[in-house]
């Protein structure tokens, strides 16, 4: 492993999509997830990440050291047995035992850090039994949460063919959609070098930071589906601090990031004039994002890794 | 000797054991995972935090998440052949081994952790790790970003200086509320027994007993 990040980022993702669903929820029939109490929508963490794996595997072929270890179908050009890069052979003669032995089980896992960008970026939980099987990985991420409430809209869409041979008369079948349409979404995530440098680190280097933000970047590109066709990502502000542990309160960084609804559009949950009247936000014209740079704490600087201007 | 450190986040989620598949959280924060807030901010082998009492600031509010999860675990034995052998096949399909679990999770939650630590080895110095600690929770400092329960609950922080700094807790929360029986902590030493204790919670505060203390049982 090579040149393991060694700076702490903060980082404020934003990303919006119009005329889709962006996260369904397993819990209400597919509508887009929603906060009860606010009307906000939410996109999990496990969402993001998942889009994150799929844009890698993709970009580097399943090929080691980026293997990506929790798949899906879609991305996927399964290789049988492809050959892998040969390590220390010194594994257990005894194939079905777990090693009890902490220094075979850490070899183990530091193997699949080595071949996994997803195992090194988000951690995974590898056989319970063996302490230092799981590796927390130095990428973490929260939930998202769109800035306006969000409304979800229903179709109903029909089809011009039927399944079964029995519905032969009906004709015609109906099924529904829903989508938002438009919604702008922000989310916090971290990058902890101290779980990617020390001894037992997961060995996430500075190309898997630069690679991460591609991803970034990039991820919606390669996720479009009738459902969320389009999606992009509009801005992601980081802080980096000089120090491994951080140069200053991360909730104070962030708030320097500021997303404001325009005059004339419907202002924001929480703002002063809460309850003021306007228009819905239809574009992310409808929004200014103002990043505060002035007097940054000492040794945090300000990275702009996709910039919205 | 002892500290407050005020958190608080979006969500959390303290997982009880007796629900662990459909995770249902605790309606506090437990002494463990304050305990891993504390130590995010600042540990050594040398010492021990103990959490001495909680404070409720907020009222306490569920919401529910489902969410898609992989079943299972990898194995260590098929990833020991597949490095002995130089291949192998070791991705898990998520559509083939999918689970989808809901979690009741607390949200806009807000909490003081009070602790204090014993010093098991190494020079008598509560000086040195007191200042270290403080000057890193001051700061926004830390090993690693605190969390709520899950990782994707971040945590934010900030050091509780003087009784200025306290933030009240809400009235909702007055009066006293039996909380059942809740985890206190896994005892790490003695083959990760857990420990249980009764949580009242008075005007908003958990009075935590030492995890060797009176009423608290394994």
């Amino acid at each position: 492993m090579t040149n393991p990040v060694s700076s702490r980022y903060d980082f404020a993702y934003f990303f919006d999509i119009t005329d889709g669903n962006p996260n369904g929820d397993p819990d209400a029939g597919n509508l887009p997830r929603i906060d009860a109490e606010t009307g906000q929508g939410l996109v999990t963490d496990v969402c993001l990440k998942r889009k994150i794996r799929n844009y890698v595997g993709l970009a580097h072929g399943e090929q080691p050291p980026y293997e990506i270890y929790v798949k899906e179908r879609a991305v996927l050009n399964r290789q049988h047995d492809r050959a892998w890069q040969k390590v220390d052979p010194k594994a257990t003669k005894d194939k079905d035992k777990l090693p009890k032995d902490e220094k075979k089980a850490r070899e183990l896992t530091a193997w699949m850090c080595g071949n996994f960008f997803d195992v090194r970026a988000f951690g995974a939980v590898m056989t319970t039994e063996v302490n230092c099987g799981q590796v927390r990985g130095p990428v973490q991420f929260g939930i998202a949460r769109s800035l306006h409430p969000i409304v979800a809209q229903e179709h109903a869409v029909t089809r011009c063919a039927v399944t079964n041979e029995r519905d032969l008369e009906k004709e015609r079948t109906i099924g529904r959609k829903f989508t938002v349409p438009y919604a702008l979404y922000r989310v916090h995530g971290y990058v902890n070098p101290n779980l990617a440098g020390d001894p037992n680190g997961t060995g996430f280097s500075e190309s898997d930071l630069s690679l991460f933000r591609q991803a970034l970047d990039q991820m919606f590109e390669s996720d479009k589906s009738a459902a969320r066709a389009n999606m992009r990502p509009v801005a992601c502000i980081a802080f980096r601090h000089e120090s491994r542990l951080g140069n200053a309160r991360a909730d104070k960084l962030f708030s320097r990031v500021l997303c404001t609804a325009r005059q004339g559009v419907q202002p924001l949950p929480g703002a002063e004039n809460g309850d003021g009247d306007g228009r819905p936000p239809r574009s992310f014209g409808d929004y200014e994002l103002t990043v505060d740079e002035q007097d940054l704490p000492s040794g945090v600087t300000i990275e702009h890794w996709i910039d919205w201007r | 000797m002892s500290i407050k450190l005020h958190v608080w986040g979006d969500f959390a989620c303290f997982t009880r054991p007796e629900m662990k598949v459909e995770r249902v959280s605790y309606d506090v924060i437990s002494p463990s995972a304050a305990r891993g807030l504390v130590e995010a901010v600042y540990w050594k082998p040398q010492i021990r935090w103990q959490v001495t009492s909680l404070h409720v600031i907020k009222p306490i509010r569920f919401t529910s998440l489902r969410r898609n999860e992989v079943a299972s675990k990898a194995p260590s034995g098929s990833i020991a052949k597949a490095m002995k052998n130089g291949r192998g096949s070791l991705g898990l399909y998520i559509e083939d081994d999918r689970q989808q679990r809901a979690a009741t999770i607390l949200r806009d939650v807000s909490y003081v952790i009070e602790a204090r630590f014993d010093i098991l080895s190494g020079e008598e110095n509560v000086a040195k790790h007191l200042d270290q600690f403080n000057r890193r929770a001051r700061d926004g400092r830390c090993f690693q970003r605190p969390y709520l329960g899950c990782r994707e609950f971040a945590a934010d922080f900030a050091l509780v200086e003087d009784d200025h700094a306290m933030p009240s807790v809400d009235p909702e929360l007055m009066g006293e509320r039996d909380l059942g029986y809740m985890l206190h902590d896994i005892d790490f030493a003695h083959d990760m027994t857990p420990h249980f204790f009764r949580a009242v919670m008075r005007d908003g505060v958990i009075e935590v007993p030492p995890l060797t203390g009176k009423g608290v049982k394994s």
